[in-house]
């Protein structure tokens, strides 16, 4: 059953046009990586499906519901959450009180600020540590779980291993391992493939804003994705004009 | 000696209490409220028509002027503030400039030149006292401004640390495309927020037309002592305001004993001495952590840059 629906998306930021025609559906409980190069409009495409950035054209459909114009506070409560790019918690508050600013949009669930210390049982000593004064591993926890805390339909997890050591990365994906088994709807952005294959059930790349590859993760090989990353799939089209 | 003392702790009060919207407007969303003091004349002023045309007690014509404020600052924030903020960081400064400008002379039209007091109409409170031991009297007045102002910033504080609301308008200030990502309407979020300092500007013109005289032109001293007191006081929470304002209250008080002139000296100094101090030992203008860092400056000198 389609759960999120994209259509022909355009987004712009200015003059430069970030996203090209993106169409993809997402069934309920699809975990689905975005690769792409730096600038190839990965994280652009996540802000306006977060209502961040408002697309110029196209459509998004939530579970049947236009969701194109409405903005990211009302989006939220309607079941799109995203943990930004570079985590951007609420560093003069508490790890508690960032938490507990998820649940502004009012929907309720299985995520409490306990949940989530069960999830990330490291944030439990830094409960009340202003967020400015934790680790990157320890804010990406907690801005998960802020996201987390809205209950969402749909998580969107823009480059949680950004700005991590290799040993934090693993950690925090080992805190996701149950979030992402657990049924619950996922777009991450990742850089890592390797890690993005792993975990994800289908893969989109995206070249220059367009979808170059949708595939299955299982059917299609590192190779493949890594061709279609540096556009190397359309060599005999030559590059277009941009 | 202990008098001086205690009236400038209590004098203190009445600064904390002014300071209070616009330490909350200065440190909480980052608008610095010129038109703060005129706004709180405006407020006497409101309390004065009703007492004197109504015969309403100040006390109960708050009940009207508070709520009559919160929509004032609803308005302001909505209509001017946040389109004004668009523009960069000078202009907000520059529109409430303006509004003081506009506010002092429309009351100048409507209200003419005469000093307005509320102390007739409320009885034998501006001048009672009670007496301490080692006779020294203190104001009652003073003592409820003073109570009054600890229950301002403290519930403030209170409200913005416990409060869901509170938290949404900290977050707000400090990223609101974040706020808005996790369901905060920033719109509001501020628009209640200026609502709130609104309301404490509505107190303190109540305590300002109670304890003194003012005339259309008083904004102006208010705003100074304000903002020394919100500056001594300094940022982190909105109890420092209420250290502020006694410090400054004291520096005058005892300013006053030194010399006859010495009143608003004595503020003035420990305000420019704080000032400096903060500036040589932490290298940042009195915004605060956080506040102007050396991109801040740079801003605001393409602001300036760009508006001349």
């Amino acid at each position: 059953m389609t759960m999120l629906s994209v259509q022909n998306l355009n987004v712009r930021h200015g003059l430069l046009q970030a996203v090209r025609d993106v169409s993809f559906d997402l069934a309920k409980g699809d975990v689905l990586a975005l690769v792409g190069a730096n600038g190839a409009g990965k994280t652009t495409l996540l802000r306006s499906l977060a209502g961040a950035h408002l697309p110029t054209s196209g459509r998004i459909i939530l579970n049947g519901a236009d969701m194109t114009g409405v903005p990211s506070h009302q989006r939220i409560a309607r079941g799109i959450a995203l943990v930004p790019e570079g985590r951007r918690l609420f560093l003069q508050m508490t790890v508690e009180e960032n938490l507990l600013l998820g649940k502004s949009a009012g929907r309720t669930g299985e995520w409490t600020v306990d949940r989530v210390f069960d999830a990330f049982p490291n944030l439990i000593p830094r409960r009340h540590a202003k967020t400015g004064h934790l680790s990157g591993g320890e804010q990406q926890a907690t801005a998960i779980g802020r996201a987390l805390m809205s209950n969402p339909d749909i998580l969107l997890l823009d480059e949680v291993s950004l700005g991590l050591s290799p040993l934090v990365v693993d950690r925090v994906y080992a805190q996701l391992q149950t979030l992402l088994t657990s049924g619950t709807t996922i777009i991450l952005v990742e850089q890592d493939l390797g890690r993005a294959m792993a975990v994800a059930r289908r893969v989109i790349c995206i070249l220059e804003g367009r979808v170059v590859l949708d595939s299955p993760a299982k059917s299609v090989t590192r190779d493949q994705v890594t061709q279609a990353y540096f556009g190397l799939h359309r060599d005999s089209t030559g590059r277009e004009a941009s | 000696m202990i008098d001086t003392l205690i009236q400038g702790v209590l004098l203190g009060g009445y600064y904390a209490g002014i300071a209070c919207g616009l330490s909350f407007m200065f440190f909480v969303m980052r608008i610095i409220n010129l038109a703060h003091g005129s706004l709180a004349v405006a407020a006497a002023y409101g309390l004065w028509l009703l007492a004197s045309t109504f015969g309403i007690s100040p006390f109960v014509g708050l009940l009207i002027i508070l709520p009559v404020m919160a929509v004032a600052g609803w308005i302001l924030q909505l209509y001017l503030l946040e389109r004004s903020a668009r523009g960069g960081a000078l202009l907000p400064i520059l529109t409430t400039f303006g509004l003081a400008i506009v506010i002092d002379n429309l009351m100048f039209e409507q209200f003419g030149a005469d000093t307005r007091s509320l102390a007739p109409f409320i009885g034998s409170l501006s001048y009672d006292s009670w007496e301490l031991p080692g006779s020294i009297y203190v104001g009652k007045l003073a003592v409820m401004t003073m109570a009054t102002a600890i229950a301002l910033l403290g519930g403030l504080q209170f409200f913005l640390s416990r409060f869901a609301l509170g938290r949404a308008i900290r977050a707000t200030a400090e990223d609101p495309d974040t706020a808005g990502l996790v369901g905060i309407d920033a719109r509001t979020a501020n628009a209640l927020a200026a609502a709130i300092a609104m309301v404490t500007v509505g107190i303190a013109g109540a305590f300002l037309g109670m304890r003194a005289t003012f005339d259309p032109y008083s904004g102006g001293p208010q705003l100074l002592f304000a903002f020394e007191a919100a500056v001594i006081g300094g940022a982190g929470s909105l109890w420092g305001t209420l250290i502020g304002g006694i410090v400054l209250g004291l520096a005058q008080s005892l300013g006053a004993q030194v010399h006859p002139q010495g009143f608003l000296i004595g503020g003035h100094a420990v305000f420019l001495a704080v000032l400096f101090a903060r500036l040589f030992l932490t290298g940042l203008p009195f915004l605060g952590k956080g506040g102007f860092s050396r991109t801040g400056l740079a801003k605001i000198r393409a602001a300036i840059r760009s508006t001349l």
